[in-house]
């Protein structure tokens, strides 16, 4: 009888969806629902337009390639600079302009051409032992390879896209053969083989495996918020690095609009209300992420932490850089 | 042309061909449609985006290829020892506990292997309790101060695959040590050979193929794991592959490393082919009497319970136990109304695949039996089989590929002839998701039934055609019945992996459709252990239900014919 019953409230279910939600627009996301839901909620709410997500990783792009002028994705959603160029490069996306989008996201913050915009920044930032480092040894990524940090640095795999990412950033400042030798140091630093995600570092800090590490920003802001990891994170300064010179590396998180995107003007309406200032106020309180529109008000964690310097360098030069990155990471073994 | 006159005498000749035809023909279809993921993906290596050999060869491939040998070798030995050993302990003695065993060792089945990682990282890593309990005692503070086994290592990986991939083995030598009939055995030990220089000498041998199977698929299972080596950063091919695929952006690279891995594969199973060609063992169906367990004296029988324990332990009990600690302290958060929908996604989808998996298995093997010469049959049954050796995440590029280009063409068609559009017909639907279930563990259902079909003798089939029974008859009234236990194992398994299935389901999904496997993964991907916790747990014990019924049903089935032929 039960399972009669459920099976009905579920073709009921399916009817009622399909017969009052006319209104859509279809998202493909690398992000994990948890994290994008609460915005994606309230702009249901407010517009009646539904929202349906499908969340992946691995393989998302071979999915929008194959499926081609047929695709039902109107829209996809990525973190990491990287992911986005994939996506423009692949042809997959369509130019976007709109007053609303160019008033709310600087421009360094999306494609010139209006392919993909980003919609919060990811700081990479450095955290050291409040007990076991002096805050004068670490202050740049350059200093991660100094020989003060022999045997204390734990990161999470060198092939992650966060660590190619800062990988990039210093191949795109310093010139491939530096970059490599500060990659060879930063693994003679390490105090263990790289594992875990960010969070796991911070733990190991805390548990005295290694002083310092580098991880996104946002990891803090979730363990102060879990109260089984606010020890962890309790344990810790939070740097900023490079803020006497060119500021801290920022990766973001973005949207773009597919080249076949069929509910094209749902899509655009997602997109404006993302970058609006109720959203970005959002990702700010829900995640710990930096709003792209400059003005919004930060979370109080984020203002704890305060203004500081950021890295204004174009991320299209840090995603042509990628490529580089992962090899080197491969030449200096970085995970083994 | 026969004559009019000759009808009689042709039509029942006509007839057997004629279904023997069809036999072979819906064989080649389904091995075809099986073998489609793994060709696409073949063809997709043709065409890489940039050479990756000499970048990989000079860095990072010796180090693959070692990890991944290590590692293949230590879960072969430990879960062979394991399996084997407990699955002769519950057939031949009898001890305290035995029937509970016989099913309770099949548990670890349920459990995914990156799960375990999890648990026993939790459990014992610095934070964990077992070494806050050595630091209180001792006085240590920090992780410098002291050596304690890092779980995150090869090793541990190895262990932690051994634990869950065991019951494999132990499931297919359990099935083939309770089919063997104690004849050959009692004659062994007649003319003089201790227990277990009989056991080597007879009972292992005759129940080999059963064993090769459940170890092959271990193996293979390992093979593909990302989860717990990416957890337990351990530089597997599989790892490489990964990086080659998203990290360099190189799928064509990313798809010749999986040939490569396939090519390994299909060697390492064609040189066990070749190496017991020649051997063919029969029984004639159970036709014996029930089995006399060896006692051992006094309490010495405890030790074999002891034995049997361990494994179900360390592989069930304390994982399981970790796992409903942490679903407790985050219920909250995690018992939410979707999560009955999301549950009943995962059922629906694996008990299909199974069933679809033990339809096409049948089928297979049993052409495979009618044209027992044909080594076309073979190559078949092994093709079909392809899909195992290839990590999920691939495998679901093989599958988006062929039906995405099958939608857009019919879709240009009926534009072009009828002048509307198609759209996609199976691409993201769930029909995709079965599919993919369906091509990555038949290799489990043919293995099973094959190897327990392989056990009926010949005459059997011989008597029932010349009595005049057509094929499928044979198959129908004969074999069935013998090979019950084969094909419910086959079933079972299928429903458990594909119940565990992560990576294929979630690129190949529809929208807005979660699985408990995709549920648990949201959080785990993230570490975020506690809140995947209550869905991990759900997929134990939705695993368990069917391992339960189908040891249940072994014995009973076991119990029902013997007493049917003492009768």
């Amino acid at each position: 009888m039960k399972t009669v019953k459920l099976i009905a409230g579920l073709a009921l279910a399916t009817i009622t969806v399909s017969t009052f939600a006319a209104e859509e627009v279809n998202v493909y996301s690398y992000r994990q629902p948890r994290l994008i839901e609460p915005m994606l909620d309230i702009f249901t709410e407010d517009t009646g337009i539904r929202v349906n997500v499908l969340y992946a990783k691995k393989g998302m792009l071979q999915r929008l390639k194959s499926e081609g002028a047929n695709t039902p994705a109107d829209l996809v959603f990525t973190v990491d600079i990287g992911r986005l160029a994939d996506v423009k490069n692949a042809d997959l996306t369509q130019a976007v302009s709109s007053d609303v989008l160019n008033a709310n996201i600087p421009d360094s913050q999306r494609d010139d051409g209006g392919h993909w915009y980003g919609l919060t920044q990811r700081a990479r930032i450095i955290v050291a032992s409040k007990d076991r480092v002096n805050l004068d040894d670490i202050l740049s990524y350059e200093d991660l390879a100094s020989d003060k940090m022999k045997g204390r640095v734990c990161t999470r795999s060198g092939k992650h896209a966060y660590m190619i990412g800062l990988t990039a950033m210093m191949i795109a400042y310093h010139g491939e053969p530096k970059a490599e030798i500060w990659a060879a140091g930063l693994k003679a630093n390490l105090a263990r083989k790289p594992q875990g995600n960010d969070r796991a570092q911070v733990k190991a800090i805390k548990e005295g495996e290694c002083d310092v590490a580098v991880i996104n920003h946002y990891y803090m802001f979730n363990m102060l918020n879990d109260p089984k990891q606010v020890p962890w994170a309790e344990s810790v300064n939070v740097i900023f690095p490079n803020q006497a010179d060119r500021g801290t590396h920022m990766n973001i998180s973005g949207m773009a609009m597919t080249k076949y995107a069929k509910n094209s003007e749902n899509a655009l309406k997602l997109m404006e209300y993302l970058a609006s200032e109720k959203a970005q106020k959002m990702y700010s309180e829900v995640n710990g992420e930096y709003p792209v529109q400059a003005g919004v008000e930060w979370s109080d964690q984020l203002r704890m932490w305060g203004e500081f310097k950021r890295d204004e360098i174009d991320l299209t030069e840090i995603a042509a850089n990628r490529g580089t990155a992962i090899k080197m990471m491969d030449r200096v073994a970085y995970d083994n | 042309m026969p004559e009019t006159g000759a009808k009689q005498n042709t039509a029942p000749i006509r007839t057997v061909r004629m279904r023997v035809d069809l036999w072979q023909v819906g064989s080649f279809l389904f091995a075809a449609l099986a073998a489609l993921p793994v060709l696409a993906i073949i063809w997709l290596a043709l065409f890489p985006e940039e050479n990756i050999w000499p970048h990989l060869i000079s860095t990072s491939l010796p180090g693959y290829l070692k990890s991944t040998l290590i590692l293949m070798l230590g879960v072969g030995v430990s879960v062979f020892l394991t399996g084997v050993s407990t699955a002769w302990l519950v057939t031949h003695y009898e001890f305290p506990l035995r029937r509970e065993f016989e099913w309770l060792l099949l548990l670890p089945l349920a459990i995914p292997a990156y799960v375990i990682a999890y648990m026993y990282t939790d459990l014992l890593e610095f934070a964990g309790p077992v070494q806050q309990l050595l630091r209180s005692i001792f006085g240590w503070e920090l992780a410098r101060d002291y050596w304690f086994p890092n779980i995150r290592s090869m090793g541990g990986g190895i262990l932690m695959m051994g634990l869950v991939l065991y019951p494999y083995v132990y499931m297919l030598a359990r099935a083939a040590f309770l089919e063997q009939s104690p004849n050959q055995f009692e004659a062994s030990r007649l003319l003089g050979h201790s227990q277990f220089k009989s056991f080597l000498k007879v009972s292992l041998p005759i129940a080999r193929p059963a064993i090769v199977v459940g170890v092959a698929l271990a193996l293979m299972e390992t093979l593909n794991d990302f989860g717990t080596i990416d957890f337990f950063a351990i530089q597997t091919l599989t790892a490489g592959l990964y990086d080659v695929w998203l990290g360099m952006g190189n799928l064509g690279g990313a798809a010749q490393i999986a040939t490569t891995m396939l090519t390994f594969v299909v060697l390492l199973l064609s040189l066990e082919y070749f190496g017991r060609r020649r051997q063919r063992f029969y029984q004639s169906g159970q036709r014996f009497k029930a089995k006399t367990r060896m006692r051992l004296p006094g309490h010495h029988a405890w030790w074999l319970t002891l034995f049997c324990a361990v494994p179900v332990v360390a592989g069930f009990v304390i994982p399981v136990g970790l796992l409903v600690s942490l679903a407790i302290d985050y219920f909250d958060e995690s018992w939410t109304p979707q999560f009955r929908l999301y549950a009943f996604n995962s059922l629906l989808l694996s008990s299909s695949a199974a069933l679809i998996a033990i339809l096409i298995a049948l089928l297979i093997s049993y052409t495979r039996r009618l044209n027992r010469h044909s080594r076309t049959m073979l190559v078949v049954s092994r093709v079909a089989s392809l899909g195992y050796a290839v990590p999920g995440a691939v495998l679901a590029i093989g599958v988006i590929v062929p039906f995405a280009a099958w939608d857009n063409w019919v879709d240009s068609l009926a534009r072009q002839w009828f002048g509307f559009s198609t759209g996609l017909l199976l691409s993201g639907t769930v029909f995709a998701v079965v599919f993919a279930y369906v091509v990555r563990f038949l290799a489990v259902s043919i293995g099973s039934i094959e190897s327990s079909l392989s056990k009926v003798s010949d005459s059997m089939d011989m008597a029932a055609r010349t009595l005049g029974y057509p094929a499928h008859k044979v198959l129908t009234r004969f074999h069935l019945p013998l090979i019950k236990g084969g094909i419910l194992t086959a079933g079972m398994v299928v429903f458990v992996d594909s119940m565990k299935e992560l990576p294929a389901t979630l690129i190949l999904r529809p929208f807005n459709f979660e699985t408990l496997a995709t549920y648990v993964y949201q959080f785990a991907s993230d570490e975020m252990i506690g809140e995947s916790a209550l869905g991990a747990l759900f997929i134990v014990l939705a695993g368990l239900v069917p391992v339960i019924f189908l040891s249940r049903t072994i014995s009973r089935s076991n119990v029902v014919q013997t007493r049917r032929e003492t009768l």
